[in-house]
């Protein structure tokens, strides 16, 4: 426990100063869910995962800092007080029995010490929340639960990779013919000719013609599977990153609390256009959520792309970063 | 350490007459020809290694693709988009057989076919290795595995351009036809065959010298530690490389022969690949390591004045980071969809190899503290590989958290963890090996000023290079991308001008070695003085052509 409460002050406390020193470096447009010139960080974390990651990074960042430094302190030490000209005459020792079993207890004390958080850390990313259990509990202090998103149940996507765009099947929306809604999101930039013109609101590699859209704070399980090579859905601003492999159907869930576009890139080698076959997800409120469903049953994916756009432009976005 | 008190024969001059050219050269069994055989393929390797990164990081300097379509207008006369296409796809190219080169033709011959041929033998007190035609094969082999290698970049990879652009992990199915469907990658399987089968000789090679051949009085706890990094490399070579051997023969009938070992649409099971390529992948990356470990502790201690620190746990910190490097591949893979209790065993198995590394940096320290230290062009490369390898030790341990490596996985951080253990770690200990033993297999001194000004253009120009992947990998950005969202674009700046850091410093070391060459000044004995008390230093430079007619004898009461 007292490690958690040791985390969070740290968070607090150097947190702050890792931020300044980012918007310092980081352009007047920084944007909280993409790629920020001169970033020394992730990007803003959108989910409890991400919240928990960075938290943990930086916790761990800490620690390999202070060992670097500590190298670093000795290796000078040396050199200034152990050369030639000041230490002309070498000792002999080679043994230290005591030294030595410092140096091989403490290692492993700091990696228990690693290791405790990172395992929590692990399981809660990897281990489907148990929904019903949480809307039971109604524990609202938890931080890592959500209740009330726990009472509307799960939202199952599925993300196909292929060579190179992914196709979304909303599992849970079902057209009049009883089949899930299903589309194809490609990239509005491949790097030739044909590219759409980049705007703030496109940015370039970054943004598909049709976006995944999901709503803000409930429960979403992805499933990541690929028609041709392997492939890897990623956002980092919700921590997770799972492989698309063909005949696998791999599964892993999030819960965004905050509303905006997030951007993610492929992340396993897969041909030629690797590079330009990213993920944007619009995260929206419930209702802006269920028109966007509505529009895209009617099969006008333009209009009801237009109407996402609409309500999560990326200047609101970066509102909501200032905020925070 | 016991071996300051040795006797050594110093008679054999007399017969010292070595074979014409071409005999010497093409049908050597010598261990020093042979050595000096491989060190002069690895730089030859390595500068086409070292202009593929240049390829990569110029091509990285700015957004968009630029050079690349230049060179394929060059190339293959198309213009446009057409040449857009086709950058992408030799983009791939480029990083894939920059890994194959670095890692197989470069860091493994000089480390161990370079140095571990020159110096076991003599720092073991052996006239030669054990088996000295065995020795020619691996090394004809591993030119031949090289030529195979040029050959399959030369034709097509099936993917619009030559060569396969896969990723030097060759994962299925962008390795299988379904990705690469020309011959380029049936050359590439077979290329690595090859040095595959040279690589397993050598290793034979290298345990039966180590385990039969040492110096009367010599016993494995008094052998020197580079003999010893040698003999845990070579034990996770012969029991690494077999098993990529097998997974490159299944790829290839699948391939070829219609099997659909990882085809999925046969019940195939590309994960099954992964599981293999790294379980001979991660012991490799100690087999890149090791042998640098066992050449800067002898650095360490040469200049420090003092035995090494702590000799014995130094030796099996080794021996338990090569058994640990088993058990502990799949941390490679957290990604793939496996279970979580799985993930959480390899985060603990992973995170215990920081212990005996850990012990390898302290035992360092603790061996030049209270020493009397001399900063020759070894040593200030030996200290930087002692700081760079800790940096990049401390990231490993960062990416072995499973909850933090799903979101760094395959990002720019896992490039910078891996370059600063590689490219800054075994790459630096290889420089350092080189400087330490120069005048020894050459015979002539190198200029000094030189040496420095090469090791400290390298530094700088290494971590400039490398650094900002760490920032870049954090905020998001992924590996094997020919073109990058405009927020990355000022540390992808940054890297490519440290590359061109590092390539005035790789251009001293061509001057320095041109110099040397030129100059030809006589090289000592033992230049390093009362601190180099390994075998190899009881010798001329270069040693005669067959040394150790007598054995030498290492008395029994070592100074500890």
């Amino acid at each position: 426990m007292y490690l958690w409460l040791l985390q969070n002050r740290m968070e607090c406390s150097l947190r702050y100063l890792l931020a300044f020193i980012t918007a310092v470096l980081s352009s007047a447009a920084a944007f909280a869910a993409e790629p920020t010139p001169g970033a020394l960080g992730f990007q803003e974390p959108a989910t409890r995962i991400m919240e928990r990651v960075d938290g943990f990074h930086f916790f761990v960042l800490i620690i390999i800092t202070l060992i670097s430094i500590f190298v670093l302190a000795l290796l000078l030490w040396i050199i200034v007080r152990y050369n030639k000209r000041r230490n002309p005459v070498p000792r002999k020792f080679s043994h230290n029995t005591l030294v030595e079993v410092v140096w091989t207890v403490v290692p492993v004390i700091i990696l228990v010490i690693i290791a405790a958080p990172s395992f929590s850390n692990l399981f809660y990313q990897e281990n489907e929340p148990d929904l019903e259990a949480i809307a039971e509990s109604g524990d609202l202090d938890d931080p890592n639960v959500f209740v009330e998103a726990a009472e509307q149940g799960w939202i199952t996507i599925k993300a196909q990779g292929n060579q190179w765009n992914w196709t979304y099947f909303y599992k849970d929306v079902l057209d009049d013919g009883g089949f899930p809604l299903e589309f194809v999101s490609n990239p509005l930039h491949v790097g030739t000719s044909i590219d759409a013109p980049v705007t703030p609101d496109r940015p370039r590699l970054l943004a598909v013609d049709y976006p995944m859209v999901i709503p803000v704070n409930r429960y979403i399980r992805y499933e990541t599977a690929a028609s041709d090579v392997i492939h890897s859905w990623t956002v980092p601003a919700f921590g997770v990153k799972t492989d698309a492999v063909p005949g696998r159907l791999n599964s892993g869930w999030f819960l965004v609390t905050k509303e905006g576009t997030f951007y993610g890139q492929c992340s396993e080698l897969c041909g030629k256009n690797h590079a330009y076959m990213p993920i944007e997800v619009r995260v929206v409120s419930q209702e802006a959520y269920d028109r966007w469903v509505e529009i895209m049953l009617s099969g006008d994916f333009d209009a009801a792309t237009e109407f996402v756009q609409t309500i999560t432009p990326a200047d609101e976005s970066v509102r909501l970063a200032m905020a925070e | 350490m016991p071996m300051d008190q040795v006797a050594v024969d110093h008679g054999h001059d007399a017969h010292d007459h070595k074979p014409g050219f071409f005999t010497r050269w093409f049908f050597s069994t010598n261990h020093k020809d042979i050595g000096t055989l491989y060190l002069v393929f690895a730089l030859v390797a390595g500068i086409i290694g070292y202009a593929l990164s240049g390829l990569i990081r110029w091509e990285l300097a700015e957004p968009g693709i630029g050079p690349l379509t230049g060179m394929m207008e060059a190339m293959y006369g198309t213009t446009g988009d057409a040449a857009i296409e086709q950058a992408k796809s030799f983009y791939n190219v480029v990083i894939t057989y920059h890994g194959l080169i670095m890692i197989f033709f470069m860091v493994m011959p000089a480390l161990i076919g370079g140095f571990g041929n020159w110096f076991v033998p003599l720092m073991i007190g052996a006239p030669d290795m054990a088996f000295p035609r065995m020795n020619n094969i691996s090394f004809w082999l591993t030119v031949g595995g090289f030529f195979l290698l040029i050959l399959s970049m030369l034709v097509p990879g099936g993917n619009g351009v030559n060569g396969f652009g896969g990723g030097w992990v060759l994962y299925p199915p962008l390795s299988a036809m379904k990705g690469h469907s020309g011959p380029s990658m049936d050359l590439l399987i077979l290329s690595l065959h090859t040095i595959g089968i040279a690589s397993i000789l050598g290793a034979i090679n290298f345990i039966v010298t180590i385990l039969n051949m040492r110096a009367p009085g010599m016993t494995m706890h008094k052998m020197p530690l580079f003999a010893w990094s040698m003999l845990v490399t070579a034990i996770l070579l012969l029991l690494a490389l077999p098993v990529l051997a097998g997974a490159l023969t299944m790829l290839l009938t699948d391939r070829n022969f219609g099997s659909q070992f990882f085809d999925p649409s046969g019940g195939g099971d590309p994960i099954m690949f992964q599981h293999l390529f790294w379980f001979f992948g991660h012991p490799e990356v100690y087999i890149m390591i090791l042998p640098a470990f066992g050449i800067i502790s002898h650095i360490v201690s040469t200049f420090s004045r003092k035995p090494i620190f702590g000799y014995l746990g130094m030796a099996y910190a080794m021996v338990s980071i090569g058994a640990i490097g088993f058990i502990v591949w799949a941390h490679h893979m957290y990604t793939v969809g496996m279970p979580s209790d799985m993930k959480a065993y390899f985060v603990a198995a992973t995170m215990v190899i920081a212990v005996p590394t850990g012990i390898k940096i302290f035992s360092w320290i603790a061996t030049m503290w209270g020493g009397s230290i001399d900063f020759e062009v070894p040593m200030v490369w030996a200290i930087g590989f002692i700081f760079l390898f800790t940096v990049g030790g401390v990231t490993g341990v960062v990416l072995a958290n499973a909850g933090i490596d799903h979101v760094l996985h395959d990002s720019y951080y896992v490039v910078a963890h891996f370059h600063y253990v590689l490219s800054l770690g075994a790459v630096f200990g290889l420089f350092a090996g080189w400087y330490y033993w120069f005048e020894k297999m050459f015979g002539v001194k190198y200029n000094k000023s030189l040496g420095y000004w090469h090791f400290w253009t390298m530094f700088i120009g290494s971590n400039v290079l490398f650094f900002p992947q760490h920032f870049l990998g954090l905020n998001g950005m992924p590996r094997r991308y020919i073109d990058y969202a405009d927020g990355f674009a000022m540390w992808h700046y940054w890297s490519s001008i440290g590359y061109a850091i590092t390539l005035v410093g790789t251009l001293i070391f061509f001057v320095g070695l041109v110099e040397a060459a030129l100059r030809r000044r006589k090289a000592e004995a033992n230049p390093w003085g009362e601190g180099a008390t390994t075998l190899e230093w009881t010798l001329p430079s270069p040693p005669p052509f067959h040394q150790f007619n007598e054995l030498p004898v290492v008395k029994t009461e070592g100074g500890h």
